[in-house]
């Protein structure tokens, strides 16, 4: 199973920023926000052909650029979701801007899920904290053409009940009968009635078959490496392993090595990696 | 006996107990019988004598820690399959946590005295039941250790958290 080639960079100069509008900011939890962004006509195609996993370079004029994952769609047009944790000077100034505002993008950049060749596969999808981002795309995708896939499974941790990103959507998800979707948090208080423990707990206690489950990753990568060892635990190879790996990127495209692991540029053949091709990433501690 | 046997049965579904001979599986179930709670109900109170252990066959159970001023703090929960108590194995036997049922929930409840006395009588039994449950005893608090690492937080030094 090969993972998701990367895109053709963009036919404009991929080192040129255009201009995007923000169509709708929308706060998803105290510290996170989804951007929406309408492509300039010129970009529509490219920004529309994305796929699920990939990234884009957003640039807030005069502050500087980051890599933010494509978090969804919304309606016609190539209008993309941005979704961000404020953590830093640039993600902060992100957070600052409203509607109307324009922001700088370069992308698509990187390889994706592999979503077409897990066709036949039993699906797990194993997300952590804002992790569960570059990992919506690919829900969507799969249960727009869910007839395609065997068992599909979401599993989710965060922090507490509050940090929940997306609630909306992993109800949604949760009501389909063809969907099993299970939420654990780190910790809570009396009111909540759900799991309380690490998503690895989810792992243990799903049904799985793992000859036949391709499992896709995404979070921290201190939950990663737990979670890899317990899909490892349950018989699901790494062959049939995907993660998103998140390291400093700057260029996109693979020239700049600011993002290089191992072997590796992150921005150009990742984000998504599958797991026996970075073997020992989470090992090897100088990584 | 026909209530021994069946609980006897359920115990080769019980992940932790499954592989343990036709021999332990009566040996345990001699102390067992069914239990159910219904959606809030407490199953058992930290500081309690650890009279009972259970082995949970549907629903949900929450451990919680009672604190002084603050609501509980809900520290794990567990579901079928899964064993809940193990304070009965270590001395003073006196429970740490609460348990509550998150919904209707139906357990084997095993007497801890009798499951003790037989374990004291035949070393080896004791030697099969500590082999299944410490590994999970040791699972448990490398989770909970885990989630004192707070996973889901940001690293000191990243700033770039695009995802």
């Amino acid at each position: 199973m090969a993972i998701t080639a990367p895109l053709p960079l963009p036919a404009s100069n991929p080192w040129q920023t255009s201009p995007w509008r923000i169509s709708h900011v929308r706060r998803e939890l105290a510290d996170t926000f989804t951007l929406t962004l309408d492509p300039p006509a010129d970009a529509a195609d490219a920004a529309a052909a994305f796929q699920p996993g990939q990234f884009n370079m957003l640039y807030v004029f005069g502050c500087g650029e980051v890599p933010v994952s494509i978090s969804g769609t919304a309606g016609e047009g190539g209008r993309l979701k941005h979704t961000i944790r404020a953590v830093g000077a640039v993600t902060g100034a992100l957070q600052r801007l409203r509607a109307g505002d324009v922001v700088g993008v370069r992308g698509p950049f990187g390889a994706g899920w592999p979503i077409d060749d897990a066709a036949g596969s039993d699906v797990v999808i194993v997300a952590g904290g804002i992790g569960l981002a570059p990992l919506r795309p690919a829900v969507e995708a799969i249960l727009h053409a869910r007839e395609r896939y065997g068992r599909f499974i979401v599993l989710y941790g965060a922090r507490s009940p509050e940090d929940i990103l997306f609630a909306r959507d992993l109800g949604r998800w949760s009501s389909r009968l063809d969907t099993f979707v299970d939420v654990t948090v780190d910790r809570a208080a009396g009111a909540w009635r759900g799991n309380v423990g690490l998503v690895t707990a989810l792992i243990a206690r799903v049904g799985l078959e793992a000859e036949h489950t391709v499992a896709f990753l995404c979070g921290p990568e201190a939950m990663m490496r737990f979670a890899v060892g317990a899909l490892a635990k349950r018989g699901v190879e790494a062959s049939r392993t995907y993660l998103s790996l998140e390291r400093n990127m700057k260029c996109g495209v693979g020239l700049c090595g600011r993002c290089q692991l191992a072997g590796h540029f992150v921005c150009r053949d990742g984000p998504v990696f599958r797991l026996d091709r970075i073997p020992n990433v989470f090992q090897v501690r100088e990584l | 006996m026909q209530i021994i046997d069946a609980i006897g049965r359920s115990l080769q579904q019980v992940p932790v107990f499954a592989d343990l001979s036709a021999d332990y599986h009566q040996l345990v179930a001699g102390c067992g019988a069914l239990s159910v709670f219904q959606s809030g109900e407490t199953i058992y109170r930290e500081g309690a004598a650890a009279d009972s252990f259970y082995v949970i066959r549907r629903g949900r159970v929450r451990l919680e820690a009672h604190v002084p001023g603050r609501p509980p703090c809900i520290v794990d929960s567990l579901g079928a399959g899964d064993p809940l108590g193990w304070s009965w194995l270590v001395p003073p036997y006196r429970l740490q946590f609460d348990a509550k049922a998150l919904e209707l929930t139906r357990l084997i409840r095993f007497d801890a005295a009798c499951l003790r006395r037989k374990m004291a009588d035949d070393p080896r039994f004791a030697c099969a039941i500590y082999e299944r449950l410490v590994p999970v005893i040791v699972g448990r608090l490398a989770e909970a250790r885990r989630q004192l690492m707070d996973l889901y937080g940001q690293p000191a030094g990243r700033s770039q958290a695009w995802r």
